[in-house]
């Protein structure tokens, strides 16, 4: 399954069928999910309507670790057979999860305020989602970094292999260590703690940030093969030219073969 | 005080729901924006470049 879809001519004929209903889906999707956390969602009984912040602040958190995720498999893809659109598939995902973090981050920040007091707490939790933070800006920096592409790509494929320690650390912080944040209330052993009427809108918002994020991987990903075809196409654009004659059909010789 | 007016304030939270709900979006918004715009740049350049010289 993976081989086949990672022939480019195959990946861009099965992207550009699924792509038009994905987006689509992606809009119905995030739609009823901001309809089922603005208007149908209760207030808590202790953060009061300031939960509502929970709708777009912690599935953006799980997207900012599977976009991790996706970026560390595709370069470890990217490293082991270098092929090139684990690559592409990698760079693609990594300012996607750059902006999934720095969502997490800020909708964090404006939670924290009136839940704890603070904008921002050195925790375990929030600092590890900032290391997650700069490791994307690292990878994304790393890419553009050398004048050789491909050498710039593989130092930041081991930037995004090295950086995923930081995942575990980051999804067991809060049990590990004191801290401000709270414990997880979805993904858990021993099922959600969350009330059911707070949790389908939290799944629908997650589902809709996971579309949003397949939707986009795949244009990022279309505009880098469509980009590489032309860089192509430019390089050989020379070559496949007629050599044209010169507009004076007398050939310029040296004096000695006059 | 009207039902909507009641729902903007956010039970007094407003200054901290309505900026995160923007933030978001805007952020989303903004590279769903610009995937899109580099998308079809990468097919106009290559629409280009692919046209018999002619017609260029």
């Amino acid at each position: 399954m993976l081989t086949r879809l990672a022939n480019p001519a195959r990946f861009m004929r099965i992207s550009g069928v699924v792509l038009p209903p994905l987006g689509v889906a992606t809009i119905m999707v995030l739609t009823v999910g901001l309809y089922l956390a603005l208007f149908i969602a209760p207030p808590d009984y202790q953060q009061g309507e300031s939960v509502r912040i929970m709708f777009v602040h912690v599935p953006a958190a799980w997207l900012a670790l599977f976009a991790y995720l996706v970026v560390a498999a595709a370069s470890a893809l990217a490293l082991v057979w270098k092929h090139p659109l684990a690559e592409i598939a990698a760079q693609a995902a990594a300012p996607l999860g750059a902006a999934f973090t720095f969502v997490c981050l800020a909708t964090g920040s404006l939670w924290g305020k009136p839940m704890w007091g603070t904008w921002w707490a050195w925790d375990a939790r929030m600092t590890s989602v900032l290391v997650l933070f700069f490791l994307y800006l690292g990878y994304i920096a790393l890419t553009n970094a050398f004048d050789d592409m491909a050498r710039g790509r593989r130092a930041a494929s081991v930037l995004a292999l090295v950086g995923v320690v930081n995942l575990p650390i980051i999804k067991f912080s809060v049990d590990w260590w004191n801290t401000l944040h709270q414990a997880d209330s979805v993904f858990r052993m021993g099922g959600p703690t969350i009330d059911p009427s707070m949790l389908w809108p939290l799944l629908t918002m997650g589902l809709g940030y996971l579309l949003l994020f397949k939707t986009l991987l795949l244009i990022r990903m279309r505009a880098a093969l469509n980009e590489a075809k032309a860089r192509a196409l430019r390089l050989a654009a020379p070559a496949r030219r007629p050599a044209k004659p010169l507009p004076d059909a007398t050939p310029v010789l040296p004096p000695v073969l006059r | 005080m009207s039902g909507f007016e009641s729902w903007a304030r956010m039970g007094g939270y407003a200054a901290f729901v309505w900026p995160a709900y923007i933030v978001a979006f805007a952020v989303l918004g903004s590279i769903a924006a610009q995937s899109w715009r580099r998308y079809r740049a990468s097919l106009r350049d290559l629409d280009r470049l692919q046209r018999p010289p002619r017609e260029r």
